[in-house]
């Protein structure tokens, strides 16, 4: 799961009203190299909630991206591209959990595939 | 005609290791499943400048219907509730991202933030109560509220779905409707009972002039075998081979004849002499529905 992913997902348990960001308790991180694409980066970056995707991407073990004060503008400098699309592309979570905010249920990380499925009584 | 696959199991159960093989050694299913999603993608109607969209894959299953959408340039997450089907999506090797995931218990993802969806033939699933504690309408309910809140608006969602009958079309339209999409179906070849494929188009926001439906394949008398250039025309949907068929239903709405035909026939048969029990409260009672 790349970070992209986690910066979408929120928790869907039954009475939570804030599930997110899910904490990441990360235990194996692979890298893949994708081709850079500058369109979907920008495009993207709005919806970015980028607080919680600095905190992932430093529990991944990625801490050069700037933390405040992060502009639109930014997006024309390559350097920044460069770091923000190997955070948000490359990083893969393999083996882990995701930790719901409020309620600490864990949704293991396995194969780099989250399982969300809830119980009957989360529902 | 084989027997569709939602009569026989839980998708998490019928789609197990042998089934999701199939879906990388038969050369007919990746063909069949590159052409739906390829339509889902020209019926999603994204702005054609280039620029690579975050779209979801509902029931993703091994990841064919994201190879189209990878070949399109997007990104994409897909879901899906069979485990076999996503751990051969992993051998596969697609770009997209896997989650395990029910869709009838709600999608969990922030709001406005994903630019379209797709879905080749898995939203049909959700009319099927596999669980005691699955109820139909609350599922697709949960599934096409979260939908709605998920995708950003004005995006579109296009689910391909096999509807079993009226009844399963309905309700899954009217649950999109009355989670706010506007939209409606697209039928592709509506003549030809092979290749017809059913399509719903539902769009995010307040109805406006872009969410008109598009037109279907086929409609005007056009040829369906145009483009089914491999001529089998067997077996174009993606189904199984029933090997148990769903069992003959027992007739149930048979009538039955009242009291008054019981009164009268006692009559008549005191009036020919036989010794017939005398009516009493209990005469043609109907029994408590225990027996």
């Amino acid at each position: 799961m790349r970070l992209l992913t986690h910066n979408m997902l929120s928790s869907t348990i039954k009475g939570v009203s804030n599930g997110f960001p899910l904490t990441i308790e990360a235990a194996k991180v692979v890298e893949k190299q994708v081709d850079m694409n500058s369109d979907f980066l920008k495009n993207i970056f709005s919806k970015i909630e980028w607080k919680p995707f600095v905190e992932a991407a430093k529990t991944l073990g990625f801490s050069e991206l700037p933390e405040e004060d992060v502009q639109p503008s930014l997006l024309d400098s390559h350097e920044f591209l460069t770091k923000f699309h190997h955070a948000l592309l490359e990083i893969h979570l393999e083996e882990g959990a995701l930790v719901c905010p409020e309620t600490g249920r864990k949704f293991p990380v396995n194969k780099g595939i989250p399982n969300m499925l809830l119980l009957e009584d989360e529902v | 005609m084989a027997a569709r696959p939602e009569l026989q199991a839980p998708p998490e159960i019928f789609y197990d290791q042998s089934e999701a093989r199939k879906y990388t050694s038969s050369s007919r299913i990746i063909d069949i499943q590159a052409k739906l999603s390829e339509r889902a993608l020209e019926l999603l109607a994204l702005p054609d400048d280039g620029v690579p969209r975050l779209l979801l894959d509902i029931g993703c299953g091994s990841g064919l219907s994201g190879e189209t959408l990878s070949e399109n340039g997007h990104q994409w997450i897909g879901l899906d509730i069979s485990e076999a089907m996503l751990d051969v999506a992993v051998e596969r090797e697609v770009e997209g991202d896997l989650l395990l995931a029910d869709m009838g218990q709600g999608l969990g993802f922030r709001a406005g933030v994903i630019d379209g969806a797709i879905s080749i033939s898995a939203v049909q699933w959700l009319c099927n109560a596999d669980k005691s504690s699955h109820e139909p309408r609350l599922r697709l309910k949960a599934f096409f509220g979260s939908l709605y809140r998920s995708l950003a608006r004005g995006a579109r969602a296009v689910l391909q779905v096999y509807p079993q009958n009226v009844a399963q079309r309905e309700l899954i339209l009217g649950s999109a409707m009355r989670a706010g999409f506007a939209g409606g179906v697209v039928v592709d070849y509506p003549h030809s009972s092979k290749s017809r494929k059913e399509y719903l188009v539902l769009t995010c926001g307040p109805p406006s002039l872009n969410a008109a439906v598009p037109n279907a394949k086929g409609e005007d008398g056009m040829s369906c075998s145009e483009d089914d250039s491999s001529g089998d025309e067997e077996n174009q949907t993606v189904t199984i081979s029933d090997r148990n068929r769903p069992r003959k239903k027992r007739k149930l709405d048979k009538k039955s004849k009242g009291k008054d035909w019981v009164l009268r026939k006692k009559e008549q048969l005191r009036r020919k002499g036989s010794s017939v029990p005398a009516d009493t409260k209990y005469t043609a009672r109907k029994r408590k529905s225990r027996f």
